[in-house]
């Protein structure tokens, strides 16, 4: 620490708790109560950090949540975390932190070259230069360049959480009105809750001592703390920024004070629902628009004031204020108390209040009325600062610091995302709020409070004229007075549109440093005031906020849940491989050699006995006197003909006529039905039958009920199939006689464990679907692997029934249909003929356009040479060169291992009067020729699973 | 982020809920014209201001019903059952 930059006295930080820290490899000491600027500042550090887009030197700016150049990099201890504000970050022993944007190092950055070539980079530059010959050209070196700070490497360990809250009263802000409020809240009885961006409240009573209704600031702070806690009423969140205001005085809060206490989890994202919000956000200091108004070493005016004040740092020992204001006045009158040199006072005002005057005289400072900056000097600090005086004339004063103030404006982020409407207040020369329907009030700096016109008198903030330096005004993005003129220039007039195109307030800090500069000069250019030219629209969030915050603890295997079979660990004792089946966690086949396992595993089914986990099938017992003719509505197959004990194929179809689920159902007694549906589609029907019931046909008496996790299901499929269950003790006569295909039956093995059998086949095998009670489920596996033994059986996963049902033309809703598949277009079109009565979709279908014959039909093809392979998605093509078009394309595909050929689906425009023809499948590039045949490729009769 | 009374359950976050869009929308026949068909399928109302919508309380009892609802203020008029008319005033 440099002694001379630290006062011996004064501020809130205690000397006697030195703090070790490390900036860009070098070790530092601050004190307990620094922020990480405030320690950077006292160590003497001007320049921190390069700028995004030129690499211009950066130093600290601010001493708040506007900072623009002090984003660091910074680890305190959970990983080093990009774009961290120095100036709101508390020093804490041993943080770590580096500059951004610099390569190799802060003082020798190659990336400089953009600075040097400035010109060529004008606003819009992405979009005049990078387009020849192409973008892809440039991508990866701009995108090398690009980006602010570099996300640490790897998954974080650190935990983050979320909070719901209530309270009647949320003050944002813990300055004097945010604090007055809350305690006129809580003494009404008012459940409130503070948030505060501070390590702790008090904003301005933290380092301005000129004091608060006559009571001397920190005395008043401590007894209105006092008098809050004392109501019981109050909660206070620090370290907490308010981010999102939405609907219904619903807000969010990014929490961060437990990551400074080294308390886990580190940040907290908070959702409050608050009766009514009182804000007391405060105001933001603006900069001034002059030549090198980027420089380390020049702050605003408030911000010196605070460093002072509060951290005891001095910003210079030969100051220089720029300034048009008296609240900047009084900002940079309270430097010389605090050991700082203040050597002139420059302001674009011509008259000038008496009583500041002869303070300004009592202290020995320059005062320059009527002058205006021209431009700063230095390499990477200011050094000098030239203006021009009342009269016009050239003059120059060195100087290591430049106090700046273009005057207030309020932070209204918040308050916009409400919905509030701002206006443009002229005497006060910044935007206040104006009216919104929520339940919202401003209070204090935000509300315009921080002064009366009398006593504010703000001065011009326009740019200096003709000035041959750059003159900024994003500091962040690197925006320049310039950049604003050309899109002038070239007929950019609405703010939004000139906000995208010279991007200025669109980086990290949303321009609270430079939206007002902005469309102040764009109404300058544009003869129109800043109130006609209106602000840009806050969105969420205020400040940035960590992903983790956002995610919470919804990250890894939290983020998306897995479903879990009953019988997930026996699989895994199997060898099972499980991957992800529309939320599931299913076997995908058993074994190492994925090729190898899939072709066993079809083969073992059509050669001997296979057991398949059908557990997540959809299952949806609808019961009551309406059911069946509820279920006439839904399937497009007839119901009331459908006999107690036997099972039925069908489809579903929304109101559009589309295809959207398929499935047996099955009747188990004259007033209740078991439904099965897709597994992915299990819990969505069961949403959409309760809506179909209740909304439109509330007076069926019928309750549906899923049950697809109460059971669990093992398919039994193979020409062996009967004999492994029959071995079971007390299995129902299984005999096609007793049982044939498309039967169920219902019972109770021998130990007592009740079950479910219904004989339907998706292998185009012998079949058996039987389901236990999901408890019982891994015994019950157990005990069917041993009964199989003598049978050959073996397990087979997702995969190889996927082949088996392709190897016989068995539909897969959404694989082999989309979204505009109509039952016609899979073949259904004599059922829709035979049914009776009215159904969901039926009026659909009559419609000339789903009865076209040239519409994508599904068809079934194989490859003429045997092997050669396709994949879905590969399109039917015909014609040559630009006149080649789509006429389909392939919704499945595989190698049938039983077949030894190339088989496959397709929708295909006319495809059911195409039987025979030859068509060409344009595949990843090359194109193979295929056959049209009949897509039952297997057993076409059906005798297997009949047999 | 609205809050509804689900007129079974009482008062909940919007979370908890799922909107099914208007209310009230008559199912035709099947005898009527491609044209009205069309219409009941694909043309609904989006307007500023009140609206009457049907909503489930998913993440609760799973009941629908009915709300009256303000899309620009969010304010909710009223909540009434399903099947039962949208109270005189805001028909
Ligand atoms: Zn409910």
């Amino acid at each position: 620490m440099r002694r001379a930059l630290r006062s011996e006295q004064g501020g809130r930080i205690d000397r006697s708790k030195p703090l070790d820290f490390v900036f860009n490899g070098k070790a530092m000491q601050g004190y307990a109560g620094d922020t990480l600027a405030s320690a950077l500042l006292a160590n003497g550090v001007r320049m921190v950090s390069r700028s995004f887009k030129f690499h211009r030197p950066r130093g600290i700016v601010s001493a708040g949540v506007e900072e623009s150049g002090g984003l660091l990099a910074v680890d305190h201890g959970t990983g080093l975390q990009p774009i961290v504000r120095s100036t709101q970050m508390p020093l804490v022993d041993g943080l770590r932190a580096e500059s951004q944007n610099c390569f190799p190092s802060l003082n020798f950055d190659l990336l400089r070259i953009f600075d040097v070539t400035r010109s060529l980079w004008p606003a819009g530059f992405y979009n005049k230069i990078f387009k020849w010959p192409n973008w892809h050209v440039y991508e990866w070196a701009v995108r090398r360049a690009a980006g602010l700070g570099r996300l640490p490497d790897g998954a974080r360990s650190a935990r983050f959480c979320h909070m719901n809250a209530h309270c009647d009263v949320l003050v944002v802000g813990g300055g004097p009105s945010g604090l007055s409020a809350a305690l006129q809240a809580a003494r009404a009885g008012e459940d409130v809750l503070l948030v505060e961006l501070d390590v702790e409240p008090g904003g301005s009573l933290l380092h301005d001592a000129s004091g608060l209704d006559g009571q001397p600031p920190l005395a008043w702070l401590a007894r209105t703390l006092a008098e809050l806690q004392a109501t019981g009423n109050v909660r206070i969140l620090t370290l907490a920024t308010v981010v999102g205001y939405y609907d219904c005085n619903v807000l969010t809060i990014h929490d961060r004070v437990a990551a400074y206490r080294r308390e886990d989890p580190i940040e907290v994202f908070w959702k409050v629902r608050a009766g009514r919000v009182v804000l007391a956000t405060g105001a933001i200091e603006q900069p001034l628009m002059f030549g090198n108004n980027d420089l380390p070493g020049i702050m605003l005016a408030g911000a010196m004031q605070k460093y002072a004040g509060r951290y005891a740092v001095r910003c210079g020992q030969r100051v220089v204020a720029v300034i048009n204001n008296d609240l900047a006045w009084r900002s940079v009158l309270a430097l010389p108390g605090a050991g700082i040199g203040l050597d002139a006072i420059i302001d674009s005002r011509h008259s000038i209040n008496d009583a500041l005057l002869d303070q300004a005289r009592e202290h020995g400072i320059d005062v320059f009325p009527g002058a205006s900056p021209v431009a700063a000097a230095g390499s990477t600090a200011v050094r000098k600062l030239q203006f021009r005086d009342h009269d016009g004339r050239a003059r120059t004063i060195a100087c290591d610091a430049i106090a700046m103030s273009g005057g207030l404006s309020p932070t209204l982020h918040l308050y916009s995302q409400a919905g509030g409407r701002l206006r443009y207040d002229q005497r006060l020369a910044c935007f206040l709020p104006q009216e919104c329907r929520q339940d919202v009030v401003v209070t204090g700096a935000a509300n315009g409070e921080f002064a009366t016109p009398e006593t504010y008198n703000i001065g011009s903030r326009k740019p200096s004229a003709a000035n041959s330096s750059v003159q900024w005004v994003d500091f962040l993005h690197d925006v320049t007075v310039s950049d604003v003129e050309l899109a002038c220039r070239e007929n950019l007039r609405s703010v939004e549109h000139v906000k995208r195109y010279t991007t200025t307030g669109m980086a990290a800090d949303q321009g609270k440093t430079s939206n007002l500069n902005a469309l102040t000069l764009l109404g300058e250019l544009t003869g129109r005031s800043p109130g006609e030219v209106g602000t840009t629209t806050f969105r969420p969030m205020f400040m940035p906020v960590t992903m983790g915050a956002i995610a919470g603890v919804r990250r890894g295997e939290f983020y998306a849940p897995a479903k879990r079979l009953a019988a997930h660990d026996w699989h895994a004792t199997q060898g099972a491989v499980f991957e992800d089946y529309g939320g599931w966690q299913r076997p995908a086949y058993y074994g190492s050699d994925r090729d190898a396992c899939v072709r066993r595993e079809t083969l073992l089914v059509r050669q001997a006995a296979g057991l398949f986990d059908a557990s997540p099938l959809g299952k949806i017992e609808v019961q009551g006197p309406d059911a069946a003719e509820f279920l006439n509505r839904i399937y497009i197959h007839s119901v009331p003909t459908l006999k107690q004990g036997k099972v039925r194929y069908s489809l579903m179809l929304n109101e559009n006529g589309i295809i959207i689920d398929d499935g047996v159902f099955v009747r188990l007694a004259d007033d209740h039905f078991l439904l099965n549906t897709t597994s992915a589609g299990a819990n969505a029907i069961a949403a959409w039958l309760e809506e179909w019931q209740q909304c439109e046909w509330p007076r069926m008496e019928l309750v549906i009920n899923p049950v697809t996790s109460q059971w669990a299901v093992v398919t039994v499929a193979g020409p062996r199939a009967r004999d492994v269950l029959c071995s079971l003790a007390g299995m129902t006569d299984l005999s096609t006689q007793a049982f044939p295909h498309m039967s169920f039956a219902s019972g109770v093995f021998e130990d007592g464990c009740p079950y479910r059998i219904q004989r339907v086949s998706f292998s185009g095998e012998l079949s058996y679907e039987l389901s236990v009670p999901a408890n019982r489920a891994t015994g019950f596996f157990e005990r069917i692997w041993d009964a199989g033994q003598p049978f050959g059986i073996g397990l087979f996963g997702i995969e190889s029934l996927m082949i088996l049902r392709l190897e016989k033309g068995f539909l897969h809703v959404g694989g082999d249909t989309d979204t505009t598949s109509n039952p016609f277009d899979a073949g259904f079109g004599r059922v829709i003929s035979n049914k009776r009565g009215d159904f969901i979709g039926a009026r659909s279908l009559q419609r000339a356009e789903d009865r076209r014959n040239d519409r994508r039909q599904l068809v079934g093809f194989e490859v003429v040479d045997r092997d050669a392979v396709v994949l879905a998605g590969a399109h039917v093509v015909t014609g040559t060169g630009d006149a080649r078009r789509s006429e389909g394309f392939v919704t499945s595909a595989c190698h049938s291992p039983t077949l030894a050929r190339t088989i496959g689906l397709a929708l295909l425009e006319r495809g059911f009067e195409r039987g025979g023809e030859e068509i060409q499948l344009y595949d990843q590039g090359r194109l193979v020729t295929a056959r049209i045949v009949d897509a039952r490729f297997y057993d076409p009769q059906g005798e297997r699973m009949h047999g | 982020m609205l809050r509804l009374d689900c007129p079974f359950c009482g008062t909940r976050d919007e979370a908890e809920f799922r909107c099914g869009g208007d209310a009230h929308v008559e199912r035709p026949g099947q005898d009527v014209s491609d044209a009205t068909w069309a219409d009941y399928l694909f043309n609904h109302d989006n307007p500023k201001g009140l609206h009457l919508e049907r909503w489930c309380h998913v993440f609760g009892c799973g009941q629908w019903f009915n709300v009256a609802r303000d899309t620009l203020t969010h304010e909710i008029h009223a909540v009434y059952y399903m099947g039962e008319a949208a109270p005189e005033r805001y028909r």
